[in-house]
C-alpha cells in the first residue's frame, strides 16, 4: 500500500499498542491534538486516557516518569515534540535512564523508548530545528536509532519496545510526508545494523534519518556522470555499526559522511575517525563530509537552505574526493 | 502496650544500626578504606527508621544519595552495603554505585539519586505504574528540602497529583541544602504550603521523633494506598554531621549544631523508653552489643571481599549486547 512515513510512525505505534498491554503512549498533545505532527491521530478513540497520555508541559517530569513505568514493570513510549525540547529532560534521560542498569550492578533495566522530532527544513527557526542526536548517541547506556524509511519508521519501534534497554529514537520530521510503499504485513527490522540503500563502487555515502533522501538523490545525479556511489544508511547511531562502515568504505576506499547536525563534535566527525582507525590504508582520499553550517539556524527560506546539507553540496563533495572538481 | 514497646525498642536499635553503622563509615574514610562522597545521616535516622515500617514489602522505596539509613531501615543487609562502600563486588550494586547509590532490587530499594531532585519523576513514573496495573502498591520517594529548589519537584508534584499517583513525597528538611540555609534560598519557607498549591495533602513532622514520624508516615502511607492521591510530609530533621566528608561547616554555628545534637532522636527514645520502664542499662546495652557486632561483621565481610575484574568494566551497561536477540 502507498503511505506515508507518518502513517508508518502511526502504523507502528498502534501495532504495538495492541500487541502489548504494558505498551502506553505519553507526551504533550499526543491525545486530544493528535500529536503536534499528527503522528499519533486517532489513538485516543481506539486506546483511551490511559494509554495515550497527555501530559502538561513538564518534560522532566514525564520522561523521568516514563523511565520509572519502565523501571516498575511497563513499556512506556515517551514522545518529546522536538529535540530542542528534548533538553529539558536530559537530565533524566542522561542521568536516569542511561545510568540506572550499570548504576545498580545489573539489579534493574530500563526498557523505556523516547521518540522525539528532529531536523530541519521547515523555517522553525533556532529553538526547533537542530539536529542533536550526537548528544544522546554520546552517551553510554542508551540506543539511538534514526529511521529514514517506511519500513524502519514503523518496525524501529516496535524492536525498540522488545529491546531491555533505552531507546532513544530521532524521527526527522522532514521526512513525514514522504510516501512510498508499505507492505501490509509488517517486517522485523532489527536496531542494529546499518543498511545500504544503494550499492555503489567508487565512494560511499554515509548517512541518517532525513539526510537519507539527498544522499540517494546526490547518487542519481553522480551516476548520470558516470559515478557510482554507495549510499549507506547508518540506522543506529549508537552503537554504530562499525562492520558495515568498514565493509563499505573498504571496498569503495572513499568516503563521505553526511550528518545534519553542526560539525564540530559532530557524529560526522566519530563516523570519520572509525574510517581513519579502521581503514585508513585502504582509503583512496581523505574522508569528507557534509555537515549544517555552524550558526543557530536562521528563518529566512534561503539562509536555513544554504545552512543545511544540500544535494548540490554533497555532489560536489563527492567530486571533489574523487578528483573530479 | 507490650506491642507498643517492643515496636519502640525495634526502633531504637534500628536507629542504633544506622548511627553505628555510619560511624563505622566515617572511621573507615578516615582510614582510607572507603573514598569517594560519603554523606553521612547521622541526627536524621528516626525518619527513615520511623517511615520504613509504613511500607509494605512489594511496595518501593527511592531516595537520594544519602540513604544509608534508607537502606538499613528497608531490609539491605549490613554486609553488603558495607561491601559496596568498599567498592567491592559483594556490594549491593558490585561496586558500581558506592555510597551515593545503593540498589537493592529484591528489596525494591532503588536507593541512591546523586542529582539532587532526579529520582521524584521516576517515584511518579513507578507509581503510575502500579495505578496502570490496578495493584494497591505505593511508592515512597525521600528527599531533602534542596530539591524543592528544582523545577522537577514542581513538575512532579503536579503530575503525581493530577493524576493522583500513589506517591509519598517525604521531605527531610534538614535546613541546610548543603551549606544554604533555607531561608537562603526560599522566597517562602513553608514547605507544606508548596504542596497545597498542588492540592497534595501536606503534613509537617518532628522528625527528631521517631513515633511521631512513624504515626505520620503510617497514616499517609494508608491514605495513598487508599487511592487519595500522593502525599506530602515535611519531616524536620538535622544534620549533626558535615553535608560530606569535605565540610569545614563554615555555614552554620556550632551553638546551633549543638542544640539540635540535644534533640537527638536516639537518646529522645531512650529517655522516653527508661521513663516507661520499658529499657534498663543491661537491656540497652544488650542492643548495643548487637549493632556492635553485625556492624563489626559486616566490615569484616566488606574487607574480605573481592574486586571486580577490570575484563568486567563494561558489563552492565546494556542488558543486551547489539546484534543479541532481545
Amino acid at each position: 500500500m502507498i503511505a506515508t512515513f507518518r502513517d508508518a510512525l502511526r502504523d507502528g505505534l498502534r501495532d504495538a499498542l495492541r500487541a502489548d498491554p504494558r505498551v502506553f503512549l505519553m507526551g504533550e498533545d499526543v491525545g486530544r491534538y493528535g500529536g503536534s505532527y499528527a503522528v499519533s491521530k486517532g489513538l485516543l478513540d481506539e486506546f483511551g486516557e490511559a494509554r495515550i497520555r497527555d501530559t502538561p508541559l513538564s518534560e522532566a517530569a514525564f520522561v523521568g516518569a516514563g523511565i520509572g513505568a519502565a523501571l516498575n514493570g511497563l513499556r512506556p513510549i515517551v514522545e518529546i515534540m522536538t529535540v530542542n525540547f528534548s533538553l529539558l529532560a536530559l537530565d533524566q534521560i542522561v542521568n536516569n535512564a542511561a545510568t540506572w542498569r550499570h548504576m545498580s550492578g545489573g539489579q534493574v533495566n530500563v526498557p523505556v523508548v523516547i521518540r522525539m522530532s528532529t531536523g530541519a527544513g521547515r523555517q522553525l527557526a533556532a529553538q526547533h530545528s537542530h539536529s542533536l542526536e550526537v548528544w544522546y548517541a554520546h552517551v553510554p547506556g542508551l540506543r539511538v536509532v534514526a529511521p529514514a524509511t517506511l519500513e524502519d519508521a514503523r518496525g524501529m519501534l516496535r524492536a525498540a519496545l522488545a529491546d531491555p534497554d533505552p531507546v532513544v529514537i530521532f524521527e526527522h520530521a522532514q521526512l513525514l510526508n514522504v510516501q512510498g510503499e508499505l507492505p501490509q504485513t509488517p517486517s522485523q527490522v532489527d536496531i542494529d545494523h546499518a543498511a545500504v540503500r544503494r550499492p555503489g563502487r567508487d565512494v560511499s555515502l554515509i548517512t541518517y534519518a532525513g539526510s537519507l533522501p539527498k544522499c540517494l538523490e546526490a547518487a542519481q545525479v553522480l551516476e548520470a556522470d558516470g559515478i557510482e556511489a554507495e549510499v549507506l544508511d547508518l540506522r543506529t547511531l549508537r552503537p554504530l555499526d562499525v562492520g558495515a562502515i568498514t565493509a563499505s568504505v573498504s571496498r569503495t576506499r572513499r568516503a563521505l559522511v553526511v550528518d545534519e547536525g553542526w560539525k564540530t563534535c559532530s557524529l560526522a566527525a566519530e563516523v570519520m575517525a572509525g574510517i581513519v582507525e579502521r581503514c585508513f590504508y585502504d582509503l583512496d582520499a581523505p574522508p569528507a563530509r557534509v555537515c549544517s553550517a555552524e550558526v543557530p539556524l536562521p528563518y529566512a527560506k534561503h539562509l536555513e537552505d544554504a545552512a543545511l546539507p544540500q544535494v548540490p553540496r554533497i555532489v560536489s563533495a563527492v567530486k571533489e574526493l574523487l578528483g573530479h572538481a | 502496650m507490650k506491642a507498643d514497646t517492643d515496636e519502640a525498642l525495634a526502633l531504637l536499635r534500628q536507629m542504633l544500626r544506622i548511627r553505628r553503622f555510619e560511624e563505622a563509615c566515617a572511621a573507615l574514610y578516615g582510614a582510607g578504606k572507603i573514598r569517594g562522597f560519603l554523606h553521612l545521616y547521622i541526627g536524621q535516622e528516626a525518619v527513615a527508621a520511623g517511615a520504613m515500617p509504613a511500607l509494605r514489602a512489594d511496595d518501593s522505596v527511592l531516595a537520594t544519595y544519602r540513604e544509608h539509613g534508607h537502606a538499613l531501615a528497608r531490609g539491605v543487609p549490613m554486609p553488603v552495603l558495607m561491601a559496596e562502600m568498599f567498592g567491592r563486588r559483594e556490594g549491593c550494586s558490585r561496586g558500581r554505585g558506592g555510597s551515593m547509590h545503593v540498589f537493592d532490587a529484591e528489596r525494591r530499594f532503588f536507593g541512591g539519586s546523586a542529582i539532587v531532585g532526579g529520582a521524584l519523576p521516576l517515584a511518579v513514573g513507578f507509581a503510575l505504574a502500579e495505578r496502570y496495573n490496578g495493584s494497591d502498591r505505593i511508592v515512597a520517594c525521600f528527599f531533602g528540602e534542596g530539591a524543592v529548589a528544582e523545577g522537577v519537584f514542581h513538575e512532579s508534584m503536579n503530575l503525581a497529583a493530577l493524576w493522583k499517583l500513589p506517591v509519598l513525597f517525604l521531605c527531610e528538611n534538614n535546613l541546610y541544602a548543603m551549606g544554604t540555609a533555607l531561608d537562603r534560598s526560599e522566597s517562602d519557607t513553608d514547605l507544606c504550603e508548596k504542596a497545597r498549591s498542588y492540592r497534595v495533602p501536606a503534613v509537617s513532622v518532628d522528625g527528631m521523633d521517631v513515633l511521631a514520624v512513624r504515626e505520620a508516615i503510617r497514616s499517609a502511607a494508608a491514605q495513598a494506598r487508599s487511592g487519595a492521591g500522593p502525599q506530602f510530609a515535611e519531616l524536620r530533621t538535622y544534620r549533626f554531621r558535615a553535608h560530606s566528608m569535605f565540610d569545614p561547616e563554615l555555614y552554620r554555628s556550632k551553638d546551633e549544631v549543638a542544640h539540635w545534637k540535644e534533640r537527638c532522636p536516639i537518646a529522645a527514645l531512650e529517655r522516653r523508653l527508661r521513663a516507661a520502664a520499658a529499657l534498663d542499662d543491661a537491656r540497652f546495652e544488650e542492643i548495643e552489643q548487637a549493632v556492635g557486632r553485625e556492624v563489626a561483621e559486616a566490615v569484616a565481610f566488606a574487607e574480605a571481599g573481592t574486586l571486580e575484574p577490570v575484563g568486567d568494566l563494561t558489563r552492565d551497561v546494556y542488558a543486551r549486547a547489539a546484534g543479541e536477540a532481545p
